[in-house]
């Protein structure tokens, strides 16, 4: 999440000075994803310099420095409100890393590994689906501030992101089976791989020798 | 400590003999407590739904213990199990399973009736628990007159009336969208946390999650649970895992 566009979304309503904005930022989105009051203040400063935001002239009566957008500023915020979200960049993900290290490693028990990490998630799911309860509780109880909803959004995104996670590792799980239950070949990965540096190393050699390119040579 | 409403002891249940045998369970154990709801989830075929039959005796275990309240379910003869399911255990379906032509309230009370509670008892006992599932103004509607969601509170309810305290559910938000699923699940853990015990089976993690703990099966054994470490402890003995 780009720090500097939640800011930039939160001074197109008002001014605000940089503890402030922290607050904010985390009243909406349920302190999921805590701000440090430096990182408020370095985004600030880069912003200001990119002209963006700029500080007001005169410091409100306790002397505190507020900011506001920019022309510009409030242009990248239109755009942002206006165009998607890049998913485009595969985010790492270390249960993803994990499990295709694992499938690829040599005596690791992934079934157990899958198993595990299920049991930790579902326990995850159901304490946030505890919290959803408070949450909409807590919002169908408010008299309707928009922070109470945001919160429960926030919280059902994690829901679904965690169910996510349990149908893919069902999926994992059944994929292993199938795998298992089928005829194993008769060259292990490893071994192609070595065969296959080897052949790159014999075309290597014989490609010094002619004017055949060793890619070529392999094909 | 409190008695479990629901204590499940080193039980299998084999269909068929020899090598055709199929194991649908094979030494599982499980308990529930009073305003405890547990959660069944595994691939199809891993006896979920064996085990909740065994739990309502709909089905008889091949050897250990269902005891309900104490009672050993095994050793009832078929009135006693008749006895027992209207008086002890409730069931959930998928489809809900309420009787057309009888109302809400009708069919609410139904059980009680046939344990032999007057009408006008059963009746208001109906009221009373169609009220707490939040549905009191259908108490005079048919099952066709219903939503799905509506439906399921009934079912919930019937399952619920009189002294019951085990309600057995079998992927009771199956047939519904997720919010109306949900609201049903709430009613659900709502009963729980007064003080019912509940079992449900379901595939979905999201459902389950409403559960206070998850038990896993895989080929008729408890392969893991999401409860607490020395819980885990209780639940995994006789797995065989």
């Amino acid at each position: 999440m780009s720090v500097k566009l939640g800011l930039l979304a939160l001074l197109a309503e008002q001014s605000m000075y940089g503890a402030q904005l922290r607050s904010e930022f985390e009243a909406r989105t349920g302190g999921t994803w805590p701000l440090n009051v430096g990182q408020v203040y370095t985004t600030l400063a880069r912003l200001e310099r990119d002209g963006m935001v700029a500080q007001d002239a005169q410091a409100d009566e306790e002397g505190r420095i507020l900011y506001h957008l920019t022309p510009l500023g409030l242009e990248e915020v239109t755009t942002w409100w206006r165009t998607p979200v890049d998913r485009d960049e595969t985010p790492r993900d270390e249960l993803v890393i994990k499990l295709a290290l694992a499938v690829t490693t040599p005596g690791v028990d992934v079934p157990a590994v899958v198993q595990t990490q299920r049991t930790a998630t579902l326990r995850h799911l159901r304490d946030l689906t505890r919290l959803k309860v408070q949450a909409s509780d807590q919002q169908a109880s408010s008299d309707g501030t928009s922070n109470d909803l945001a919160w429960l959004l926030v919280v059902e995104n994690l829901i679904f992101a965690a169910e996510s996670e349990v149908r893919w590792l069902d999926h994992v799980e059944a994929r292993l089976a199938a795998e298992a239950a089928r005829p194993k070949r008769a060259v292990a990965s490893t071994d192609a791989a070595a065969a296959e540096d080897a052949e790159y190393r014999t075309a290597a050699a014989r490609s010094a020798n002619t004017t055949t390119t060793s890619q070529g040579a392999r094909k | 400590m409190t008695a479990p409403i629901l204590h499940i002891v080193d039980v299998t249940r084999t269909h068929g003999e020899g090598e055709t045998a199929v194991h649908a369970l094979r030494g599982v154990s499980l308990d529930v407590f009073p305003g405890e709801l547990v959660a069944v989830m595994g691939p199809s075929g891993s006896g979920k739904s064996t085990l909740l039959n065994l739990a309502g005796g709909l089905d008889k275990a091949t050897s250990g213990q269902v005891l309900i309240e104490g009672d050993e379910v095994g050793a009832l003869g078929a009135n006693q199990l008749a006895s027992l399911r209207r008086r002890r255990v409730g069931f959930v379906f998928q489809d809900f399973n309420l009787i057309p032509s009888l109302t809400a309230a009708e069919n609410v009370s139904l059980p009680l009736e046939l344990d032999g509670m007057s009408v006008k008892e059963g009746r208001r006992a109906a009221h009373e628990i169609l009220e707490i599932v939040g549905v009191a103004e259908l108490a005079d509607r048919y099952p066709d007159k219903m939503s799905g969601g509506q439906q399921q509170r009934v079912a919930i309810a019937r399952a619920l009336v009189g002294d019951r305290r085990l309600v057995l559910a079998d992927e009771p938000t199956g047939a519904l969208d997720s919010t109306t699923g949900e609201g049903v699940l709430r009613v659900l853990r709502d009963r729980c946390n007064a003080g019912a015990a509940g079992l449900l089976v379901t595939h979905e993690a999201r459902h389950a999650a409403w559960a206070d703990r998850v038990v896993f099966l895989r080929d008729g054994v408890v392969v893991d649970t999401t409860g607490s470490p020395e819980e885990a402890e209780t639940l995994l003995v006789g797995s065989g895992s």
